[in-house]
């Protein structure tokens, strides 16, 4: 399995992305891709980085996902695509440990944060998932709290101590870009929000905590263009300071917000990592026959 | 004078002038079909002739709708026709009950009847002698223990259920359901050879709390499952993926969200035991004198004042206490149901 380490760092030179400005519209995948500069690994040491090594994930006897090692460099954004079933969604949950709330759900390989296994006897898992985030597919803000108590509701759930909550809850959602349309707002219930402002309350709650590493699990399917649009751009003011990872079936939205792309397949059986590359290489210069048809839209 | 000034709404999927007179010639034949019916066969009474009319009235409709629309239309009016007689049918037994307890009850009604008890008076005194109160207080007193027995076991046992989802839950599940279905005496003579006979060795108002326990944790537990399982799994995940423990997800997320619900939960079971009569009879010994002590002496109740008023009377003034004290229990258990329903109402428009 290749990693990030091993990508050819030529790729990520800014100059491919400094042409494509002159375009108006970008055409293809790859033309999206190479329309945003390429953090390089290594280069801004924010957050932390995670590491899959050798990660198997079971539900009952079904292997779902078969021998999975990717890095996600700190403050990088990983885009998580293929077709649906391939793993991607049991991937993510085994990065914070969510996986295992499946009642028959079983795992093999080591996640580890910040160096250190995450699946380690002994560890808490609570601070686990303090420290890595988790937006869900749906927006599922709280229903039977405001707006503010919905930003504020990961510190209280996890008994942590903050000085002023104010200044928080203004901070979480102006980085969650939702400061302006909820700042007269916040003792609203969450469910007077549309769907993407719901998700963006979502994010806001996740940062509130201070995670390191922010997934996201098709963070835009239930949403419209506008409101994807606006989340990518949280998107990106977010991966300024934490590191990312976002499963998405959108090629486009892959192309437009990450810097690095997994590719992931099942040929029926367990989910198998392809290929992960810098998304503009991956898009414009898949290595694998499989991937190279995924992006060109042959199948999935 | 624009387009739509000219434009009246309306409503042109209502029926027309001529269908419905259609339906009103039918609706007559019917009515004459039936009283052919009634005098032409065996069937007598008013039962026989609501039984006439809804054969006489299906069939003339599944013969018009036939004509006009073929089979499939015939069949639909044949399940309308049926499913409107079947809530006819059901609502009967209900409006007649309250419609009878009101009409005989109202009269009985008195100020007295709240202030008084009946350790001066027998049930075949005039009404305005003596009253419901050791009764009201006896239920009073007896349900709210029930209450304080009942509230923590229940709804741990369906957190248990929906939210631990233990390896027993399956087996737990089964047995609540069970429960459920325990007749009411079974859970009186049950207090009665398990503690009243071999414990106490007399007879309170706490034994008949824990008799009414019995009938209502399966009730509460059951309905506050099913609230409970209505919560999206995301909801749960969210609040763990936010580093909280199980717990603190279920005390800060699951409960608020589903508040209300278990509140009517809670108000349903009440509801369910308020009127039990078979094993308060049993375990409390039935007071007359109000008895504000409830692990001590017999303690009367509502349907205990009733079942006495009916047993040992026999005259205008005990047949009238009755309808009094069943007036009385149908607008408590009214009240509760009316609770919940506001409450419940409440929650799905918030």
């Amino acid at each position: 399995m290749s990693t990030h380490d091993e990508v050819p760092q030529e790729n990520s030179q800014p100059q491919s992305g400094d042409k494509m400005k002159t375009t108006t519209t970008p055409h293809s995948l790859a033309d999206v891709a190479n329309a945003r500069a390429v953090k390089s690994p290594g280069t801004q040491p924010l957050g932390s980085g995670l590491e899959a090594r050798g990660v198997h994930a079971w539900f009952g006897k079904k292997h779902a996902l078969k021998d999975v090692t990717l890095d996600f460099a700190a403050g990088t954004v990983t885009a998580l695509i293929g077709p649906s079933g391939c793993g991607k969604s049991t991937f993510l949950r085994t990065l914070n440990r969510m996986h295992e709330f499946i009642p028959t759900a079983a795992l093999a390989g080591e996640v580890l944060l910040g160096g250190k296994d995450i699946y380690a006897a002994g560890t808490d898992v609570t601070k686990i998932r303090l420290r890595v985030g988790m937006v869900f597919q749906k927006p599922n803000p709280f229903p039977s709290m405001t707006i503010g108590q919905n930003v504020l509701s990961g510190i209280k759930l996890a008994q942590l101590k903050v000085s002023n909550t104010d200044d928080l809850m203004e901070e979480c959602l102006t980085r969650a870009g939702l400061w302006d349309e909820a700042k007269d707002r916040l003792n609203e219930h969450a469910s007077a929000l549309s769907g993407g402002q719901q998700q963006r309350l979502c994010i806001a709650r996740s940062l509130a905590v201070r995670p390191e590493v922010l997934l996201m699990d098709e963070p835009c399917s239930a949403l419209d263009p506008g409101s994807t649009f606006r989340i990518e751009q949280t998107i990106s003011e977010l991966s300024q300071t934490m590191t990312i990872v976002i499963v998405t079936h959108n090629m486009q939205q892959a192309a437009r917000v990450s810097d690095y792309s997994a590719f992931m397949l099942s040929d029926g059986g367990p989910g198998e990592l392809i290929e992960v590359a810098p998304t503009n290489e991956l898009f414009s210069r898949p290595r694998d026959k499989r991937t190279e048809d995924y992006v060109t839209g042959r199948f999935g | 004078m624009t387009v739509a000034d000219q434009v009246k709404p309306g409503m042109p999927w209502l029926p027309t002038k001529k269908e419905k007179s259609q339906k009103f010639v039918s609706f007559l034949l019917a009515l004459i079909a039936s009283v052919v019916l009634l005098f032409g066969t065996g069937l007598n009474g008013k039962l026989g002739w609501v039984f006439a009319f809804f054969i006489s009235y299906v069939s003339i409709s599944f013969i018009t709708e036939y004509r006009k629309a073929g089979i499939p239309a015939a069949q639909d009016s044949l399940l309308t026709s049926i499913s409107r007689f079947a809530i006819f049918l059901a609502v009967i037994p209900i409006v007649s009950i309250v419609a009878t307890v009101v009409s005989k009850g109202w009269r009985g009604l008195h100020w007295g009847l709240f202030t008084q008890d009946m350790s001066q008076a027998t049930v075949n005194d005039p009404i305005t002698n003596g009253g419901m109160l050791a009764a009201i207080v006896g239920t009073l007193i007896m349900v709210g223990l029930a209450l304080i027995f009942t509230l923590p076991i229940s709804i741990l046992t369906a957190l248990y259920l929906t939210e631990i989802k233990g390896k027993f839950a399956g087996i737990i599940r089964f047995l609540v359901q069970a429960m459920s279905g325990v007749p009411s005496i079974v859970a009186g003579l049950f207090i009665l050879s398990s503690i009243v006979y071999p414990i106490t060795q007399s007879y309170s108002g706490l034994m008949g709390a824990l008799a009414l326990s019995i009938l209502m944790i399966p009730t509460v537990a059951r309905t506050a499952e099913e609230v409970l399982l209505l919560i999206p799994s995301d909801l749960r995940e969210a609040g763990l993926a936010l580093g909280a423990t199980q717990w603190r997800t279920v005390a800060m997320v699951v409960v608020p969200a589903v508040k209300s619900g278990l509140v009517t939960a809670i108000i349903l079971g009440v509801a369910r035991v308020v009127g039990e009569t078979a094993p308060i009879i049993l375990v409390t010994g039935g007071g007359d004198a109000t008895n504000l002590n409830p692990v001590s002496g017999p303690m009367g109740s509502i349907p205990f004042y009733v079942w006495k008023s009916f047993l040992l009377g026999g005259t205008e003034e005990s047949s009238q206490r009755t309808w009094a004290g069943l007036l009385v229990l149908l607008i408590w258990v009214l009240l509760l149901f009316m609770a919940a329903r506001f409450i419940s109402s409440r929650t799905r428009k918030g």
